[in-house]
């Protein structure tokens, strides 16, 4: 009971402070809706033949959602616990009687909180600007793919800690990391428009699994309850190995 | 005497080639404020990292509040306070948030109000740590680890890069803390702030302990010869004063004079001699100086590497 107020408690810190950072409102917060905006204004209401005919802006909802939840995670855990790893916040906040476990699960409770809120504004901004549907009959899909999803790229952040050396590199390789993939599994360019070798190959990483398990969630053309199990299983292995890695080698002193 | 809160015995540790403590066994006692002076490099920071749990030792027995710090638990935790080398503060949060948080990590912490007057932030209990003076966030980091209420204070350089008006600031604030009857160990390259604040120095060089005493005592210096120093007009004779002093030594600091250093271990009587023979003869004793070897000639001496 008390493990768990202290990890309210350090939550409700790491709120604070990732509203307060300018750099983290606007990369996890602003960018995928201006992304959504800009797409949508670009490829305007077309529809895709190889899709069943569903809208462009339709298509861009779950993609700018995968978008947001690995900002809100992966990036965002990538960047600011290398940068408290760096700075000592890591090295002090083991010198209290904190359990290590509360000052992470503090950040990624934060980390999940801000996937779900970035999915219901992109899912709104659909809605409202662009006619895209809200998929009420398939929310529990939603909401799992969100949960399996958010939780694993966390994983992933975490581990990627393990491979940035310095406060300096954290951005760079995060970027390197999560942009080709956003192209290459169809995230800023319809599906349609990347070859199919692309697309298997793409298939082997869990950007491209986590948007075709939103996709089936959020497309009016699915049919049934619109769980991707199979992709959901890819994400989920991902993330475990993910979360191995960082147990293993997870680091709470600075290494620059 | 009561038994002591760090006991060290035989502490060894290498980073690969480089050994970097070479056997070191100190013990400090309830309520004192101790510190470890050395150049940079000694090995000061190594041995409180392993005395705050941080890093493992190669060899020796240690002890700190009856626990060894290589298996630290969550209640030792609570009665430990550190403040790392350098700042460690999340810029985004005030004063009064950042106390808050970590007073939230113990089971009984002091007043955060308490501890914003005892490092006197009182003034800026509502501004981000990121716009903070060095000094005042140092204060902060120290408020930080005061907020658990612990017995025992590490402060590793809690002064470095500090303008002398910051550094007083921070020395008043570590003295106050004798009041609250902390036990506080410090490390530090400045003699000046170890005679200032600790009641025992162990100097340190080289990762050995090469003298340990009150300030006052360091490398025996109530029993090293004070200085007295004095001009004399050019060409005085000075065989008026053969005997005085253990050494007597002049040089010839031209027109102006010539310049005499006696080295004594009885600077009163040798005073008075001097005085004595340059009265009987109307000599006149410009830049007449008594001077004691300060901590810091002991300490050049010492760590002289």
């Amino acid at each position: 009971m008390r493990q768990l107020n202290l990890a309210m408690h350090e939550f409700r810190f790491a709120q604070k402070v990732f509203w307060r950072n300018p750099a983290s409102v606007f990369f996890t917060a602003l960018l995928p809706v201006l992304f959504l905006l800009i797409f949508a204004t670009i490829f305007g209401n077309d529809r895709i033949e190889e899709l069943d005919g569903v809208k462009v802006t339709t298509y861009y909802i779950p993609a700018i959602v995968t978008l947001a939840v690995i900002s809100a995670t992966t990036v965002n855990l990538a960047m600011n616990v290398t940068i408290a790893r760096e700075e000592g916040l890591l090295k002090r906040g083991r010198g209290t009687p904190l359990p290590p476990w509360v000052f992470i699960a503090g950040r990624v409770g934060n980390a999940i909180v801000i996937s779900t809120i970035m999915l219901i504004v992109v899912t709104l901004i659909g809605r409202l600007l662009y006619d895209a549907p809200i998929p009420w009959s398939r929310l529990p899909a939603v909401a799992v793919t969100l949960v399996i999803g958010a939780s694993a790229f966390c994983c992933l952040g975490l581990a990627m800690t393990v491979i940035i050396p310095s406060r300096e590199a954290a951005s760079a390789i995060t970027n390197a990391i999560t942009l080709p993939l956003y192209f290459l599994s169809g995230i800023f360019i319809p599906e349609n428009e990347i070859p199919d070798g692309v697309l298997s190959f793409a298939n082997h990483f869990p950007v491209r699994d986590f948007f075709e398990a939103f996709f089936t969630a959020y497309s009016p053309k699915t049919v049934g309850s619109g769980f991707e199990w199979g992709d959901l299983l890819l994400v989920a292995v991902w993330g475990l190995a993910g979360l191995v890695v960082a147990l293993r080698w997870f680091r709470w002193t600075p290494r620059s | 005497m009561s038994e002591p809160v760090i006991s060290i015995r035989g502490l060894r540790k290498s980073y690969d080639e480089l050994e970097a403590v070479k056997g070191i066994d100190l013990e400090i006692f309830p309520e004192e404020i101790f510190a470890v002076l050395g150049p940079n490099g000694a090995g000061k920071t190594t041995t409180v990292e392993i005395l705050e749990g941080y890093r493992s030792r190669d060899g020796g027995e240690v002890s700190v509040l009856g626990v060894d710090p290589a298996r630290p638990t969550a209640a030792w935790r609570e009665r430990i306070g550190i403040v790392l080398q350098g700042t460690t503060l999340e810029p985004a949060l005030t004063v009064r948030e950042s106390l808050q948080q970590y007073a939230g990590y113990y089971r009984d912490p002091r007043d955060v109000d308490e501890v914003i007057t005892l490092v006197g932030l009182e003034e800026q209990a509502g501004t981000r740590a990121r716009k903070l003076s060095g000094g005042q966030q140092r204060r902060l980091d120290v408020g930080i680890a005061l907020v658990g209420d612990p017995d025992l204070l590490f402060l590793d350089e809690p002064t470095t890069g500090f303008d002398p008006s910051a550094r007083r600031q921070a020395w008043e604030m570590v003295a106050g803390l004798r009041d609250l009857g902390k036990t506080v160990l410090l490390t530090t390259h400045y003699m000046e702030e170890a005679q200032v604040l600790a009641d025992r120095v162990a100097i340190i060089s080289s990762g050995r302990i090469v003298a340990l005493d009150t300030p006052d005592n360091l490398g025996d210096r109530r029993r090293q010869p004070s200085s007295i120093t004095f001009t004399v007009p050019a060409g005085t004779d000075l065989t008026g004063l053969a005997g005085t002093g253990q050494t007597l030594s002049h040089s010839d600091a031209g027109p102006e004079g010539r310049k005499v250093e006696i080295g004594t271990h009885e600077a009163v009587t040798d005073l008075n001699r001097i005085t004595g023979w340059a009265i009987e003869r109307g000599i006149d004793l410009e830049q007449l100086e008594v001077r004691r070897p300060s901590l810091e000639d002991v300490y050049l001496e010492l760590t002289d590497a």
